[in-house]
């Protein structure tokens, strides 16, 4: 690549071609290569092929910052080379399956740390469990259906709080940080802290079946059996939208994370996808024949992959709004998990399934790995940077180990599992100085670093729209007021006469000039016709 | 069976002891940081928002004078000395850094017309209404020792302007005519002249240190090599010119301040039309200093403001004022670039800030990244609707605030006219003056 080593920062050309006084030569001359797919990761947009048509001073400014920009993919690239962790895996024997490993094997077969993160919560009292862990995978939080709450640092096994709400819990989901949690019940929605202290009970927010938080924006997107989606900005405590998509009981939820647009599935088999800004879905999307039972998206914002009561399993291109694999489950899944690096997890009654490269390559025709859980189960949730995926059933809860789930490397500036007190209080007040406002949400979230296309007379459309007349329009004539009659209505009607049209008028001058000109052409032509025909001695009766 | 499970062993992520920082590994992996450009966009909305609530420029005062301020110098080597000479006569010395004046000398009988240091910082000169120009040593004379000036010239007229050559012991002063005088000798080795009665303002070019440019009364800007017996060009406008300044890195462009509200960057060897117009002051510009870096300048107005030019905009980046200055009269960047001396009628002369919300002091390196990554940001979303608004925004006293849209108002109508009677004309016989054009009358070689 010799091109683009050119724009390389200080460091280019290091030793380039640089001679030994004992003439060897340098083995590896130049920089170290960078793999292809490291460079392809950090690429950001196009690449601009050739600047046609640019000036010159705006020429030397996309230059420097295409230069710049490459210069950081390099160096990103390059760090990306030396990050301490790889993924987990799980390879079989020679004919073994790997869906027919037992857990109790892995745990056996692992380290006694990841051994020990395969356990079973046998709560039979106040099931089934949904569940939900913190951003960080430190906090898992476990809600039972029959008002069980409990919040566990899970790694080790640190019960943090527990408590009966004596009320349905329909959802429960952490907050921004570890310390607050909403929690949906039978007929409000409530925000505990992480003491198990009732912080609020927000009345506005009735019959909540299903939430998700969007993270970057503090929102809690809530869907309500009356069809209500509502938006609550927790930072300020203000509800932000709420709209009646008119599609009946809300059950089934899930957000993307890249563009933290909220996709809801409807009992007739479509997926709408809603922005807090937009009264009507986004897009609308017949997945099934039958209901949606469950759905879940990708984090890079790509894939959707849904589950109907028709007992098919799809997985989705958002990008483009069609189905690319299509499978038949014989007991449908109810409910659907991604990790971070792209296992599914689908539960077919008591049995949880995951999958591996879902949509990459072709289809897939068995699971990556299995488990039998007790209880039939109610939520599936894979525990991020760690290789566990979390099932909560009708008996209590299981922990799961799934190699390769996770991310192996976290950004300790963005998620922090290990993160002091100190650490995390910084992380929040930086985070709410960046909240992204909700207006900000919709199909693509790089929309605004996007150059406006708008077209001028789009422009000029709205703003005739916005301001209710015409700005450009020319200013009609208005007579000057004259003393002595010259204010007379006739005498002003002639004045206007006098400008009337005055910008219509070059065009009619010259119309008319040249229909003047193409007729006298014409008779010209006609003479010169008539002349060529013989004169009788009666044409001069002819007039 | 082969299997690996992710395990992290927490003491690589915890600092040891409390002493330690915190470890924070990085993953620049784009997927883990969703809303790359919302929030981007919201980092810099922020550190615009925190630019303007930071703003706030004035330094110090230094009160002292007991007459209005009518010349301000730097010492040529010293970052915190400052002179100053006032309406009354006086002129005093200033350290900065202390706030305070070291010295007071009544040099002159009438209005201190000019100050210039010399280029070694031992000396200053100083011009004043009773036509003398006298050389002051920078040194304080002893205890009990009266303040007598080095050296006394008695010229033939008043002099309104002194400059000191950069490398020699030559210096020229204006007045009647500009003169070039060698310190050994009480009259002028060289005296320039044509056909004006006055000049205003008279400055060595920083780096051609022969040449010289002049303000003179007939509205003209005269250039002249100080080799050669006549002056070289000149360009008249259409009012007058009252200060200039050369751009100390570009030193083929300078700028000059007009009793017609503007400023005008000239290059010098193309006079017939200036290279910008900078419009923004309501009254006429007094005084123009450049920064050292030469990027920007510094105009004072009548209006009782200053304001801060990038040097190739046509309108400020900045307005200062307070309520307690009135016109002001002399202006001067200082030469470490961070700040600004303003000197102004009612008799104080006010430290700025050259940028308004920087941070004074030692900035820690974390604090050094943060401000350059803010800055980064500021520029990149500089032309969204949003941080364009805030960024603009300041707050301007209300006559000023008037005034500004008079004088909009007036243009307006002048163009309106100007198109009207080029509608009614024989296309062609009124042609379009653009604004560069408009102010130059002409160009004598």
């Amino acid at each position: 690549m010799p091109d683009k080593n050119q724009h390389e920062g200080l460091k280019r050309n290091r030793r380039p071609n640089k001679k030994f006084i004992s003439g060897k030569k340098d083995p590896f001359p130049g920089e170290a290569p960078i793999p292809e797919v490291q460079l392809k990761k950090f690429q950001r947009g196009k690449k601009i092929q050739k600047l046609k048509n640019v000036k010159k001073r705006a020429k030397e400014f996309i230059e420097k910052s295409e230069m710049a920009s490459n210069l950081a993919q390099k160096q990103a690239a390059r760090y990306d080379l030396m990050l301490p962790e790889d993924a987990g895996f799980l390879e079989g024997d020679e004919g073994e399956d790997t869906c027919t490993v037992l857990q109790e094997d892995i745990a056996e077969a692992v380290d006694i740390t990841s051994g020990a993160k395969y356990f079973n919560l046998h709560l039979n009292q106040f099931g089934p469990y949904r569940l939900d862990y913190s951003r960080t995978g430190r906090h898992l939080l476990l809600g039972g259906r029959r008002g069980h709450v409990s919040c566990i640092e899970w790694q080790t096994k640190k019960l943090m709080c527990e408590m009966n709400v004596m009320e349905t819990v329909q959802d429960i989901k952490w907050l921004h940080t570890e310390a607050m949690f909403a929690v949906a019940q039978k007929k409000w929605l409530y925000i505990y802290d992480s003491n198990g202290i009732e912080l609020h009970c927000i009345k506005k927010f009735n019959d909540v079946l299903r939430m998700q938080f969007l993270p970057y924006h503090f929102l809690l997107a809530t869907a309500s059996a009356t069809g209500f989606l509502q938006y609550l900005d927790v930072s300020v405590g203000k509800e932000v939208a709420a709209i009646c998509t008119k599609l009946g009981r809300l059950d089934v939820m899930a957000q993307n994370p890249h563009n933290a647009v909220i996709h809801l599935g409807h009992s007739n088999g479509t997926v709408s996808l809603w922005s807090p800004n937009q009264r009507e879905p986004l897009v609308k999307m017949l997945c099934h024949r039958g209901a949606v039972r469950s759905l879940t998206v990708d984090k890079t914002g790509t894939y959707m992959v849904t589950s109907g009561l028709d007992r098919r399993l799809t997985v989705h291109d958002i990008r483009a709004f069609k189905p690319l694999h299509k499978y038949f489950l014989p007991a449908g899944a109810s409910c659907l998990s991604l990790s971070q690096r792209g296992l599914l997890s689908a539960a077919t009654g008591d049995v949880v399934q995951v999958y591996k490269d879902v949509w990459g390559g072709g289809k897939i025709s068995k699971p990556y790995m299995a488990h039998r859980v007790r209880g039939s189960v109610w939520g599936v949730g894979f525990c991020p940077f760690e290789d566990i995926l979390g099932i909560g059933h009708g008996e209590g809860f299981t922990s799961m180990i799934v190699p390769g789930a996770g991310e192996p490397n976290f950004d300790a500036l963005d998620v922090n599992p290990y993160r002091s007190l100190k650490q995390r209080q910084e992380w929040e007040v930086k985070a709410l100085l960046e909240k992204v406002q909700p207006e900000l949400i919709g199909l693509d979230p790089g929309l605004l670093s996007k150059v406006d296309k708008v077209s001028f007379e789009q422009k000029h459309k709205e703003r005739v729209a916005a301001l209710g007349y015409d700005p450009l329009a020319n200013e009609k004539f208005k007579p000057r007021f004259k003393k002595r009659g010259k204010s007379a209505s006739g005498a002003v009607e002639k004045r206007k006469k006098k400008v009337a049209h005055e910008d219509q008028r070059d065009v009619i001058r010259k119309t008319v000039a040249e229909k003047l000109q193409r007729e006298k052409e014409r008779k010209e032509s006609a003479k010169q016709q008539g002349m060529q025909w013989k004169k009788t001695a009666l044409d001069r009766f002819k007039k | 069976m082969k299997v690996k499970v992710l395990c992290r062993n927490p003491d690589d992520f915890v600092r040891e002891t409390s002493k330690d920082i915190q470890r924070v590994p990085r993953n620049y992996d784009p997927t883990l940081h969703p809303f790359e450009v919302p929030r981007e966009y919201t980092r810099a909305l922020n550190a615009t928002k925190l630019d303007r609530v930071f703003a706030k420029p004035f330094v110090a005062s230094l009160d002292g004078h007991r007459d209005a301020i009518n010349c301000i110098a730097k010492h040529s080597k010293n970052l915190a000395t400052v002179l100053s000479g006032a309406c009354d006569g006086q002129v005093k010395i200033w350290n900065l850094s202390k706030r305070e004046c070291m010295r007071t000398i009544q040099a002159h009988e009438g209005f201190v017309r000019g100050i210039c240091s010399r280029f070694c910082g031992t000396s200053f000169f100083t011009v004043g209404d009773d036509k003398t120009i006298k050389q002051w040593s920078m040194e304080a004379p002893g205890y009990g020792v009266k303040e007598e000036p080095l050296n006394t010239i008695l010229g033939k007229a008043v002099h309104t302007g002194i400059d000191h050559h950069q490398k020699e012991g030559t210096f020229a002063t204006c007045g009647q005519t500009v003169d070039i005088w060698d310190e050994q000798r009480s009259s002028p080795i060289r005296s320039f002249s044509w056909g004006v009665d006055s000049f205003s303002c008279v400055r060595y070019n920083p780096v051609e240190t022969e040449l010289l440019a002049s303000c003179a009364s007939d509205r003209s800007i005269i250039l002249y090599d100080m080799r050669e017996s006549t002056p070289l060009k000149k360009v008249v406008m259409q009012l007058r010119s009252n200060t200039l300044c050369w751009n100390p890195m570009e030193a083929y462009n300078f700028t000059c301040s007009n009793e017609d509200y503007n400023l005008y960057t000239y290059d010098m060897r193309r006079l017939d039309k200036p290279v910008t117009v900078h419009m923004d002051h309501v009254s006429a510009v007094l005084d123009v200093d450049y920064s050292p870096t030469g990027t920007e300048f510094v105009s004072a107005s009548f209006d009782k403001t200053i304001r801060i030019f990038p040097k190739n905009s046509g309108h400020s980046r900045d307005v200062y004022h307070t309520k307690r200055m009135q016109h002001v009269i002399c202006v001067k960047w200082s030469a470490d670039s961070k700040y600004i001396l303003s000197g102004s009628d009612e008799m104080n002369i006010r430290i700025w800030k050259a940028n308004a919300s920087e941070k004074l002091g030692v900035l820690t390196s974390r604090e050094k990244a943060a401000m350059h990554y803010n800055q980064k940001l500021k520029e990149k979303f500089q032309h969204y609707p949003q941080v364009k608004r805030i960024a603009r925004h300041r707050h301007l006293p209300r006559d000023i605030f008037k005034q500004r849209r008079q004088l909009q108002e007036m243009r307006e109508a002048r163009r309106r006219k100007e198109h009207n009677v080029r509608k009614h004309s024989t296309p062609g016989s009124v042609p379009v003056a653009t604004e560069k054009e408009k102010h130059v009358v002409t160009v004598v070689e």
